[in-house]
């Protein structure tokens, strides 16, 4: 079997203190393989969020191990360490993130920008993503005016500008309304499909859920259920 | 990220809230337009200052006296009558307001001629002329001045005498013009006048020159004419008739030359030396060195006042940008959360800071200079009319670059609290933040 591109051992996060510390995560192990989509789901605190950050190297478990196709992640450091970030990751956020006086294409080559790539670069490869998000006419537009459905479109083009190997999506139709959020569900599971793009989404929504490879079920820092269904 | 699109990224963060962005310029703005505008006065009447203590004397002499033997500092008691003593330059007040001091002679001078530093020594030859006339126009009493080598008259026409010349030169004032029957002080140029002088025996001579110049009053310079050294060794020789020979070549004072490069440290060992052999020196500087420290003083309360203001607009800095960082929150966990270093994010706010500043300090500054200008032109037409050659408000480019450079590097300062909120924040926490 091949080294799977993220695999965490035995991770716990803890927050706070003495008798103010809470854990988060108490011990959780997963292997997750390049090309997977993989549906996290719990109740509203346990900690769904917490595992996600710390699986997209936002956050440093208090014990434990993430792994990065195979390389321990608990080394990594400043710039090398934003680069991982940068270029391995994409982010889809359940609230948009967005500069609201920017153009959407500002926006959306945000990554890039921090990445140093020159202007015209950004500019070509934000209108390509644009153009494949069905977003090409909004480009000039200001962030603020888009609809919630564009707003999430954008947020997604900007997940995908700079090729991720995996998105990462934090209830990304928990915003949107159901036609909205199936619009949206189908844009990532499409870009999971024909990219091959490792999908990772924290979800209430069962039918989401449904949709994945895979369901990782969270209860109370723990895994209680890592069910694959046959695709 | 770039360091060009971080730039280009903090100049336009500058303008996303632009009524507090424009308050805080406007009050970085009134700082550095008091700054501007104290230094200019400073840099003008200092410069104007420079320009009389050319007119004064040169730049690299210096006035030397003897001290009288029984000469003892004020407040050391009255002072022993000593017959020898001459009278000092006539000071103005009843009879008798002189100063003492012991006679220069021929000794004397070589004594001056061999201290350590000394390269040339000239006896000032004072002279007390009775009138100025123009041909057979009205007779004028007037003071004569000395004309040193190396000094520069501040002239509204004409030539600086030429010490080098035979023929006798003489440089009017030009409040003696119209007196003397001239139209304007152009066409004084090149006549001729004459000034008596008295000798011991009670004889008046007139003797004739050529005026070359007029001179400006200014601070330095009083209504005096200034002969070239030909008229004056004329002069005095003229005023010396009939006298003992010993008492002829006796002068009150000397003028000594040293090197124009020396440091004023330099010029203090040298005064040293000559208290030590027993003279009282003053260099041109040490004249005005008082007048001088009266407007740096000045310059320096206003500089204060200015430095206050800029202290509070730094605040303002503070204020705009810890506003900026807390609604920024989620956009600054976003740009970290996609790889954006710390380092960056400081640096993003920091510029932001500095560009605030140098637009407050860029327009302080340029409002400054125009307003600067056209008050001071304004003043020298009406209020400082009697000044000629005074621009009350100057500015010189380095320093206002300095004032620039010094605000936005104050706005740098002011920007690093935020910019280093900024950059420790933790991009989980600002995600979560609501
Ligand atoms: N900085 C923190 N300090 C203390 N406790 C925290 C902190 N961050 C998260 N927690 C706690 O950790 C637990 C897990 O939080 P997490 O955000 O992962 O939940 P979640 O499963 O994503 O919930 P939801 O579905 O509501 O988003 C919660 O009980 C939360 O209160
Ligand atoms: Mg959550």
């Amino acid at each position: 079997m091949t080294t799977p591109i993220l695999s965490a051992r035995d991770v716990r996060k803890s927050y706070g203190r003495g008798s103010n510390r809470f854990d988060a995560l108490k011990g959780v192990s997963l292997d997750i393989h390049e090309g997977e989509s993989v549906a996290i789901i719990g109740r509203s605190g346990s900690g769904k969020s917490t595992l996600m950050h710390v699986l997209a190297l936002l956050d440093t478990p208090t014990d434990g191990t993430v792994e990065l196709a195979g390389a321990d992640t608990g080394t990594l450091r400043g710039a090398s360490l934003n680069r991982t970030r940068n270029t391995t990751f994409g982010f889809v956020f359940q609230q948009f993130f967005l500069t609201p006086n920017a153009s959407v294409l500002e926006n959306v080559v945000l990554p890039l920008k921090i990445a140093g790539v020159g202007r015209r670069e950004r500019r070509r490869r934000g209108l390509a993503v644009l153009e494949q998000l069905e977003l090409a006419d909004k480009a000039r537009n200001a962030a603020v005016n888009l609809s919630g459905g564009q707003k999430q479109r954008s947020v997604i083009a900007r997940a995908l500008v700079n090729d991720p190997r995996i998105i990462f999506a934090d209830e990304p139709t928990g915003n949107l309304d159901t036609a909205t959020g199936a619009v949206v569900e189908d844009l990532l599971f499409g870009l999971h499909r024909e990219q091959g793009i490792t999908l990772i989404v924290v979800t209430h929504d069962e039918e989401l859920a449904a949709r994945c490879d895979r369901r990782i079920h969270i209860r109370d820092g723990r895994i209680v259920d890592d069910e694959a269904v046959a695709a | 990220m770039k360091a060009l699109d971080l730039v280009g990224s903090a100049i336009g963060n500058t303008f996303r809230s632009k009524t507090r962005t424009i308050l805080t310029i406007l009050a970085i703005f009134v700082g550095a337009f008091t700054l501007t505008i104290t230094n200019g006065l400073g840099t003008g009447i200092n410069r104007y200052i420079d320009d009389t203590v050319a007119a004064i004397g040169a730049e690299d002499v210096m006035t030397v006296t003897k001290i009288a033997e029984n000469a003892t500092d004020a407040g050391d008691g009255p002072r022993e009558y000593d017959p020898d003593a001459v009278a000092g330059a006539p000071v103005p007040g009843p009879p008798g307001s002189t100063s003492i001091v012991a006679p220069i002679g021929g000794s004397q001078l070589d004594e001056l001629a061999a201290v350590d530093g000394v390269q040339r020594v000239q006896p000032v030859k004072s002279i007390d002329a009775d009138y100025v006339v123009a041909g057979d126009g009205t007779r004028y009493v007037i003071d004569v001045g000395a004309f040193v080598n190396g000094m520069r008259l501040q002239l509204a026409a004409g030539e600086q005498p030429d010490a080098a010349a035979s023929g006798y030169q003489v440089v009017i004032p030009d409040s003696y013009v119209d007196a003397l029957g001239f139209d304007a002080a152009d066409a004084a140029i090149g006549e001729t006048v004459a000034i008596a002088v008295t000798d011991g025996d009670g004889v008046q001579h007139e003797l004739e020159a050529e005026v070359v110049g007029v001179s400006e009053a200014s601070l330095g310079t009083t209504d005096s004419v200034v002969p070239n050294d030909a008229y004056t060794d004329a002069l005095f020789a003229a005023q010396s008739t009939g006298l003992d020979p010993a008492d002829q070549d006796s002068f009150t004072q000397a003028t000594v030359w040293y090197d124009p490069a020396a440091t004023p440290e330099a010029v203090t060992a040298l005064q040293d030396r000559l208290t030590e052999a027993g003279y009282d020196s003053t260099t041109v500087e040490e004249q005005l060195g008082s007048f001088k420290a009266v407007i740096d003083g000045i310059v320096l309360v206003l500089n204060a006042f200015a430095v206050i203001a800029l202290l509070a607009a730094s605040f303002g800095i503070v204020n705009t940008l810890l506003m900026s960082v807390q609604e920024r929150t989620r956009e600054i966990g976003l740009m970290k959360a996609m790889g954006m270093g710390s380092g960056r994010v400081f640096g993003l706010f920091s510029l932001e800071a500095v560009f605030i500043g140098f637009l407050g300090s860029a327009i302080g500054a340029l409002v400054g200079v125009v307003v600067g200008t056209a008050v001071s032109s304004a003043l020298s037409g009406a209020l400082l009319a009697n000044l000629p050659g005074l621009t009350l408000i100057a500015f010189d480019p380095v320093s206002i670059a300095v004032i620039i450079l010094v605000v936005m590097g104050v706005a740098f300062l002011a920007g690093t609290l935020p910019a280093a909120r900024a950059a420790r924040q933790d991009p989980v926490e600002s995600l979560r933040y609501e």
